[in-house]
Formats: structure tokens, sequence, C-alpha cells
């Protein structure tokens, strides 16, 4: 197997950076054509999966489960699958599905194309908000070139689907695409497969199958070849807030998140980072030594989520930011559970009499009790990423925390939000690869 | 054997909390909240009252 020369060796999904696109004929010659035979039979298939077994990749949608044993357990060779691209990326801090599908589109579609061989599946879907208006168009125009190329290829369609946040979640993404309601399934037993009526389905993230595209062609040696400690491959990050140049970087698993947030121009007077995104969890600039990959992240409490690193500035209230979170999603809840429809507001309530100085003396002791109740009691795990995101706070805000529960706030806790995010960027970010999220009613 | 609570069924009845107070309690919302332990043998046959009183059949008893 030939590795290009060109290839830096974390500049794989977004060859040519995070702001220019890559056309079908620049892609086939940077990649060469799809290694799939025109049929793909058991032997091709037992090839590829061991491939993508031995390069441990992880998917990118925010759980980080190996993408192997998802594309193992739909492999079963029964006709009549749907394979299911995940491009909602209903996580406002991040964007990195966007810029995937805006600079390397062919990249996702050829990953499509080779899950779609391996599991017999019939058609592909790509699923992409419909609160945003590029992405949808950078697939469609990715299809169409591919059409008129003639590639001889296993049907795409685009969805463009409700953009709500818990919408990516993929029982959530499954029942939109049957025409249900799009919200989250109750799911006991995550290995019985997803269904629409008979048709089985695999989801799987936009970046996930892009990295699949790589490892189809170069092997699992290469992509293990990027990333240090005990992870390998890249991973796309969505850094904004506090930083000089915000933007979606590629960077090798197990980089320092000091050493990401370096990439972005270096932190402008910081005082924490938001890793994962609004269900992930708030770390101390002190922590930012780790390195960003699951183990690395473990350590200072946190997970990759969806990539996303979100720095908040010094002269910002982290108690009031996390409100504000806390507060959106309790909005984004889909209201079917208990816990999460009565909960999450009570959380938010919780930490707004907090932000403004105004709670009991027993308001913590209940915030934190009632976090400890709504973890691990919804269909999905929305409430779960409230209430860490509401611990992290307080663990990483505790020296503000005693002045505001002091009924001293802060100066910056009556401020408007210091969070930037995707949609709410200043003009400095080419507005196609940002996205035009309509999440900014967050802040 | 232990109870799961299916939570979007359950639309906090509170039934299962009246006949099994022993085992499940009821959040400040009205929702059951159940231990993940093993059920005592000696409450298996309360358990199994509560599931069958739930009238959105939210609560199930699993081994």
């Amino acid at each position: 197997m030939t590795v290009p020369g060109t290839f830096a060796s974390t500049a794989r999904l977004l060859p040519k950076g995070a702001r220019s696109t890559t056309d079908l004929a620049e892609h086939l010659q940077m990649h060469g054509h799809l290694p799939v035979p025109s049929r793909a039979g058991p032997d091709w298939r037992e090839a590829f999966l061991h491939e993508i077994e031995a390069s441990g990749l992880l998917g990118r949608g925010g759980a980080g489960f190996p993408a192997y044993l998802k594309l193992r357990s739909a492999a079963t060779g029964r006709t009549k699958v749907l394979l299911v691209v995940n491009a909602m990326e209903s996580e406002p801090a991040s964007a990195k599905d966007a810029t995937l599908l805006h600079c390397s589109p062919h990249l996702v579609l050829d990953g499509a194309q080779l899950g779609a061989a391996a599991i017999s599946a019939s058609k592909v879907v790509v699923c992409v908000p419909d609160d945003r208006e590029y992405p949808g168009c950078w697939v469609d125009r990715a299809v169409a070139e591919r059409r008129r190329a003639g590639l001889a290829e296993v049907p795409v369609e685009v969805a463009r689907l409700n953009g709500r946040y818990v919408a990516g979640e993929e029982s959530a993404l499954v029942a939109a695409l049957a025409a249900k309601p799009g919200v989250p399934g109750y799911r006991p037993d995550k290995s019985v497969p997803l269904s629409i009526g008979r048709q089985g389905t695999l989801v799987h993230n936009a970046e996930t199958l892009a990295n699949m595209a790589l490892i189809a062609r170069y092997g699992a040696a290469w992509y293990r070849a990027a990333g240090t400690g005990g992870t390998a491959g890249t991973c796309l990050v969505t850094v904004s807030g506090a930083v000089t140049s915000p933007g979606v970087f590629e960077v090798g698993l197990g980089t320092p998140i000091s050493a990401i947030l370096q990439e972005a121009g270096g932190l402008d007077d910081a005082q924490a980072v938001l890793i994962g995104g609004y269900g992930g969890s708030w770390a101390p600039l002190g922590h930012l030594g780790a390195g960003f990959w699951p183990g690395g992240l473990k350590a200072i409490g946190a997970s990759i989520g969806a990539g996303v690193l979100l720095v908040l500035a010094g002269k910002a209230c982290g108690i009031r930011e996390t409100a504000r979170i806390a507060r959106f999603m309790a909005a984004e809840s889909a209201g079917q559970c208990g816990p999460c429809l009565f909960g999450l507001p009570a959380i938010a309530g919780d930490l707004e009499l907090i932000a403004e100085g105004s709670g009991d003396e027993f308001v913590l002791d209940r915030l934190m009790a009632r976090c400890g109740l709504v973890s691990g009691r919804g269909a999905c795990h929305h409430p779960d990423g409230v209430a860490r995101l509401v611990r992290s706070a307080l663990a990483t805000f505790s020296a503000d925390l005693a002045g505001h529960l002091r009924g001293r706030p802060c100066a910056w806790a009556a401020r408007p939000t210091a969070l930037r995010f995707p949609g709410t960027l200043p003009a400095t970010a080419a507005p196609p690869e940002r996205g035009t999220s309509q999440k900014a009613r967050a802040a | 054997m232990r109870l799961r609570v299916n939570p979007q069924a359950c639309d906090g009845f509170g039934f299962c909390s009246e006949l099994a107070n022993a085992l499940i309690a009821l959040d400040e919302w009205g929702y059951p909240v159940v231990g993940g332990g093993d059920i005592p043998t000696d409450l298996v046959g309360v358990a199994r009252e509560a599931v069958r009183s739930c009238p959105r059949r939210a609560l199930e008893l699993v081994p």
C-alpha cells in the first residue's frame, strides 16, 4: 500500500486545512478509487472488517464505541440494511461534521460506500440538520459529482432532519427516518439493532466513516501511526471561545489539550475549558496537560464527546455560563421521561439562583441531590450529560462558587454570555465552514 | 431479579411505590426510583404485584 507523500501525519481528514473543499477529481488524484470490488464477497468483507478492527477506530459521534463492533453486528449478510451517516452535529459547540462535509465530502461518502458494502446495505442515507443550509448542499453536490462521474455505487440519499439537541442520538435519528418523531427511544439492550419496520440500520458518525475510507486504502498500521499514548489515529476538534484563532483542527489523538489550544493561536485570558460539549465537563487550566484521548481525558473526569474544546474567558462567570447551558439543555429535553422533563429545569433553576447569589442555605445540597437523581433515569443520556456538566462546574469554579453561595456573586454574573460557539463566531471565520447554527438561542 | 423502569413509558402514577415501598421510592416529581440491586427473595412477590399494577406497563422485573 502506498501512502501519499503529501500526507502530514495529522492532515488526513482535512488534507487542505479546515477551509478549502476537495472536489471529486482532486479526491481521486489524492487517494485513487475506492478499493471495493464491484461484487464485494465475504472474503473482501472479512478483510475489511479485520482492518477496521486492527485499526482500533473508535466512533466519533460522542460515545466512542469501537467502530468495528458496530460494523460486525450489522454485517450479518442480510440484505435490506440501511446505512445511516450521522452528520446531525446537534452539539452547538461543534462544527467538525460540517467542516468535514465541506472539506472532504468524498471521504465521508467513500466511507459510507465501504460500510454499505460490508453490511450489504441497499441504500445510504446521509442525515444533516435542517436548520443549517450548507451541510446538506455540500453532500448534494458531492453526490451529484459522483453520479456524473459514473461511479457504480449504492444509492445515496440526503435526509434533512430537525436539528434539535437530542435529534443526533442514533435511535432518534432512526425514528426520524421512519417518519416518527425524532426523539430517542428506550433501549435497555443496546445490542438490539435499530430498525425501520423490517429494515435493519447501521448508524455511523460522518467522521468515523471518513476514517474508514482511509483505513481501507492505507491500512490499520498507517492509521495507527498517528496518535500518541494508548490510542491511534486523528480526531477533529472544534476549538472556540477565548482563543486567538478558533476553528476546527485535526490532531493526533493523545495530543495534550494545551497543544491543541496552541494550534488555535493560544489562550486569550482564559480560566477554564469545556471539554466534549454541552453534555461534557469543565476543566481548570491546570488540567490542560492531559492528552486528548479517551484515557487521558478520563483521568481528569472528561471525555472526548463531540471533540469540543470551548475556552471560557477570564472575565466571565463559569457558574452563570453553566446555568445558561443547563437552561438550554432543559429546553432541549425531548420531554418523554419525567426525571429529565422536570429535573433539568429544576437543576437549571438551582444554578441560576446560585449565579444570582440568591440561593437559600440548602441550594447547593439540593442541586447535588438533583444531579444524582436525574442520572441514568432517562431513555437516553441527555440528563446524565447535564448532571456531569453541572458537577464539573461546581468543582472547577469552586472558588467563585463560595462567593455566590455567600450572596456575593462575582461581577461577571450579570454580564451577557462570554461563550462563543460556531453559530455565533465573529466574521473572522468563513461562513460556510462555520455553519449557521440556530442554537445561538442558548446564549 | 431486579426492577427496571422504562422512563419513556412511566407517567408517575406511583402505584408501584404504594405497593412496594420497600423497593421503590418516588422522587420529588413523583417518578419511581428503583435500586439497581437484587431483590431479596421475600420481596419478589411484592415486586411482581408492583409490576402488574403499573397502568403504563413501565415497570419490569428482569433477571
